[in-house]
C-alpha cells in the first residue's frame, strides 16, 4: 500500500494534476452553488473537456475535483439561500439556513467545510483500505459472476429508489439497457435497432444522454419555475468556531464519516440517503435539549449531513474503482468518462494501471485540502455567482449542454437527439420516474451483455447460472432486493389496517 | 389516469415495438453459422423486452401504490409556469443544431445566447449583445486553440 501511495503521490503532485484538482474544485464549487444544477450535470458538462485532456489520471482527477467541489458548493447555497443545488445537501439546509438567518453564516460555512473535509478524508482512508481488499476478491470473478454482480448492482439501484417507485426504477433501468442495445454490438458487429439511420450505427452518445437526462431537465425546470432566491450572500464574516463547539461536533463528524462511507459503498444509496440518515441518527443520539435545537440552527445537525455526504461520495468510488460498477448516477458518468478514455475500471485497474487508482485517491486528499483552505476563504467572493441574473445564466447552461454533446461527437444530429431525449426526460421527471437508473443501465448495458454473452458461449447455454454457485447466489440476492421493498410495503399496509404480523 | 401511467402506456408501446423487432424481424439476416451460437444478437434484447413489458404492465395496473410526493414541479399546474419560454428555448436549441454547420459557430452561437436572454425577457440590448459576443469568442478560442477541435467559425461562403 505504501508503494501505491507513493506512486499516487508522484502522479498527483505533478503540476498539471495539481492544477486539475484546484481547477476542478473551483469550477465545481462555482457551478454547484447555482440552485438546480447538480453534480451530475456539472460532470456531464465537464466530460468533453476532461476527455480532450487525454491523460486518464488527469481527467479523472479533474472530474473527481469537480464532484467534491459541486457537493461543497451545494452546501454553500443550502446554507446561504436555503436553495440546495444538490439533493445530497438538502439535509444541510435544515440547520445551516437557520444559522445563516441568525447571522452565523460564516460559522455555518466553516462547520460545513470542516465536516466535509473530515468526511472526505476519512472516506479516502477507508477507500484506501477497502478497495484493494475488494478488488483482490473481484479478481476471482469470471464473466458469469460479473454478469450476476451487475444484475445485483442494477437491482439494488432500483430497490433503493423509494416506496412506490420500484417498478418505475426497474422500468427505467431496463430502458437504459434497451437504449444501450442500439447500434453495433461488440460481440457480433451487427447493427441493431438503428432504424437505418447511419448516425445511430455507433450507438447513442453517452455524454449526449447524460446531458439530456440531467442538465437539460434541470435547466428547463429553472425556466418553468424560477426559484425564489432569498437570503444573503452579503455579509459572511467571522468564520471561526470556538473550542467547545469543536468538541461538540467532533464525535458527530467521526461517526458520520464512517457511517456515510459505508452507505456510499452500497449501490444506489449514495450521498442523499447518507446525509438524511446521518441527520436522523444524530438527532436520535443527541440529548433532549440538543434535540430541541435540531432544525433551528444546531451545529450538530449541520455537521452530521455534511460529514456523511462527503464520506458517501468517496465511498461511491469503491464499487466504481474495484468492480467497475457504478453505484450512483454521478459515478456512472465517471465510468462513462473512463471508458471514453480507454481505461476499463475493475479489479485489474489496480494491477494494470496503479498510477490512476492511487492518483485518484491522493487527489481526494488534495481536493479536500483545497476545499478547506482555498475555497472556504473565497466563499464570500464565489457567492457573487449567485448574483448573475437568470436571464443570462440559463442560455449559457443550455449552450454548454449543446456544446458538450457536440464536442464529443462532432455531429449536429447529436444535438437534435439531445433535445429530443431532453424533452422526454423532462416528461419522465414530471411523472416521477427516476432518471439515474436509466443512465446507469445505459452505461452498464454493453458490459452486461458482453459478460452474459461470454458466459453463454463458455457454458453453451444458460447453465452457467446454476453451475457457478457464486453467480447463482448473487442472482438470488438481486431477486430478493427487488422483491423486498414491495413485501415491506405490503407489510406496512397490513399493519396500517391493524392486521397482525404473524411470527 | 395520472401522467405516470400515460407515460407507462407510451413506454409499453415502445417496448412492444422493440420486442417485435427482437423476436420476429432481427434474426432474418442472421448468417447460418451464427445460428449454432448459443447466443444471438437478438437474445439479450428478447429478454429485455419481456422484462420491460412486465414492468410497464405493473405500473399500468397500479399494483404498486405510489405515495403522493411533493414534486418540485407539478405537471397539473404546468400552464401556470412559463411554458412558452421553455418551448421557445427548445425551439431555439433545435434551430441552433440546424444552423451550427451552415452558418458557422460565431454567428449561430452569438445569436443563440442573444435570443436566449431575449426569450427570457431581458431587454438591455447592448449588454446582451456584448455578453453573447464576448462569451462566444472566448468559447471559440478555448475549443479551437486549447482543445484543438475544429469548428467552422464563419458561414461556408466566406471560406470559414
Amino acid at each position: 500500500m505504501l508503494e501505491g501511495l507513493l506512486i499516487g503521490l508522484e502522479t498527483a503532485m505533478s503540476f498539471q494534476n495539481l492544477a486539475m484538482v484546484i481547477a476542478g474544485c473551483l469550477i465545481g464549487t462555482f457551478i454547484g452553488m447555482l440552485p438546480g444544477l447538480g453534480p451530475m450535470s456539472i460532470i456531464a458538462i465537464m466530460i468533453p473537456i476532461a476527455i480532450s485532456i487525454g491523460d486518464p489520471s488527469a481527467a479523472l482527477i479533474l472530474l473527481a475535483g469537480v464532484y467534491y467541489g459541486a457537493i461543497f458548493g451545494g452546501s454553500t447555497s443550502s446554507i446561504l439561500l436555503n436553495a440546495p443545488g444538490v439533493a445530497g445537501t438538502v439535509a444541510t439546509s435544515f440547520d445551516g439556513y437557520p444559522m445563516a438567518k441568525q447571522g452565523k453564516a460564516g460559522k455555518a460555512l466553516t462547520i460545513a467545510a470542516v465536516a466535509s473535509f473530515t468526511g472526505g478524508t476519512v472516506g479516502a482512508i477507508l477507500l484506501m483500505i477497502f478497495a484493494p481488499m475488494l478488488s483482490s476478491v473481484a479478481l476471482l470473478f469470471h464473466s458469469a459472476e460479473y454478469f450476476a454482480l451487475m444484475v445485483v448492482g442494477l437491482s439494488a439501484i432500483a430497490a433503493f429508489a423509494g416506496t412506490g417507485q420500484v417498478a418505475k426504477a426497474i422500468l427505467m433501468t431496463l430502458f437504459g439497457l434497451i437504449l444501450a442495445t442500439v447500434g453495433e454490438g461488440t460481440l457480433f458487429s451487427l447493427p441493431r435497432f438503428t432504424g437505418g439511420i447511419m448516425d445511430l450505427q455507433s450507438g447513442l452518445g453517452f455524454v449526449t444522454l447524460a446531458m439530456a437526462m440531467f442538465a437539460l431537465p434541470e435547466a428547463i425546470s429553472l425556466v418553468l419555475k424560477p426559484k425564489e432566491m432569498s437570503g444573503t450572500s452579503e455579509d459572511i464574516k467571522d468564520l471561526r468556531i470556538t473550542r467547545s463547539e469543536a468538541r461538540a461536533i467532533a464525535p458527530v463528524i467521526a461517526r458520520q464519516s464512517i457511517q456515510g462511507f459505508f452507505i456510499g459503498v452500497l449501490p444506489g444509496a449514495g450521498a442523499t440517503i447518507a446525509s438524511f440518515l446521518g441527520y436522523a441518527v444524530e438527532r436520535n443520539l443527541a440529548t433532549k435539549e440538543e434535540q430541541a435545537e435540531f432544525g433551528k440552527g444546531s451545529i450538530k445537525g449541520l455537521a452530521a449531513p455534511e460529514a456523511a455526504n462527503n464520506a458517501a461520495c468517496t465511498g461511491s468510488f469503491v464499487p466504481l474503482l474495484t468492480l467497475g460498477i457504478p453505484g450512483s448516477g454521478t459515478t456512472a458518468i465517471l465510468l462513462g468518462a473512463l471508458i471514453a478514455l480507454n481505461v476499463s475500471p475493475g479489479p485489474r485497474l489496480m494491477i494494470d494501471e496503479p498510477q490512476i487508482f492511487w492518483a485518484v485517491i491522493m487527489s481526494m486528499f488534495i481536493g479536500n485540502v483545497v476545499l478547506l483552505f482555498l475555497n472556504l476563504p473565497l466563499i464570500p467572493y464565489i457567492a457573487k455567482v449567485l448574483l448573475i441574473p437568470r436571464n443570462y445564466l440559463i442560455p449559457f447552461i443550455l449552450f454548454f449542454t449543446l456544446m458538450g454533446a457536440y464536442i464529443g461527437q462532432n455531429n449536429a444530429t447529436e444535438l437534435l437527439i439531445l433535445v429530443g431525449f431532453g424533452v422526454c426526460a423532462t416528461a419522465l421527471k414530471f411523472a416521477d420516474y427516476p432518471l439515474p437508473p436509466l443512465l446507469i443501465g445505459f452505461i452498464l448495458g454493453g458490459m452486461l451483455e458482453d459478460n452474459f454473452a461470454r458466459s453463454m458461449q463458455l457454458y453453451d447455454g444458460i447453465s452457467f447460472i446454476w453451475e457457478r454457485p457464486m453467480a447463482l447466489g448473487l442472482l438470488v440476492i438481486a431477486v430478493m432486493l427487488l422483491l423486498l421493498p414491495s413485501y415491506r410495503a405490503r407489510l406496512a399496509r397490513h399493519r396500517a389496517r391493524g392486521v397482525a404480523d404473524g411470527d | 389516469m395520472a401522467l405516470d401511467r400515460w407515460i407507462a402506456l407510451i413506454l409499453l408501446c415502445i417496448c412492444l415495438t422493440y420486442g417485435y423487432t427482437a423476436w420476429f424481424t432481427m434474426d432474418a439476416g442472421l448468417a447460418p453459422f451464427m445460428m449454432r451460437n448459443p447466443i444471438w444478437p437478438s437474445t439479450f434484447p428478447k429478454v429485455l423486452s419481456i422484462m420491460a413489458i412486465i414492468a410497464c404492465l405493473v405500473i399500468l395496473s397500479g399494483v404498486e401504490k405510489s405515495e403522493e410526493t411533493e414534486s418540485e414541479i407539478d405537471y397539473r399546474r404546468l400552464h401556470e409556469y412559463k411554458l412558452g419560454q421553455a418551448v421557445l428555448l427548445l425551439v431555439l436549441m433545435v434551430a441552433y443544431a440546424l444552423c451550427l454547420r451552415p452558418v458557422g459557430f460565431i454567428i449561430s452561437t452569438t445569436s443563440f445566447l442573444f435570443l436566449g436572454s431575449l426569450i427570457l425577457g431581458e431587454r438591455k440590448w447592448i449588454l446582451m449583445f456584448s455578453v453573447a459576443f464576448i462569451a462566444t469568442m472566448i468559447v471559440w478560442y478555448l475549443v479551437q486553440q486549447v482543445l484543438g477541435i475544429y469548428m467552422r467559425p464563419l458561414p461556408g461562403i466566406f471560406g470559414g
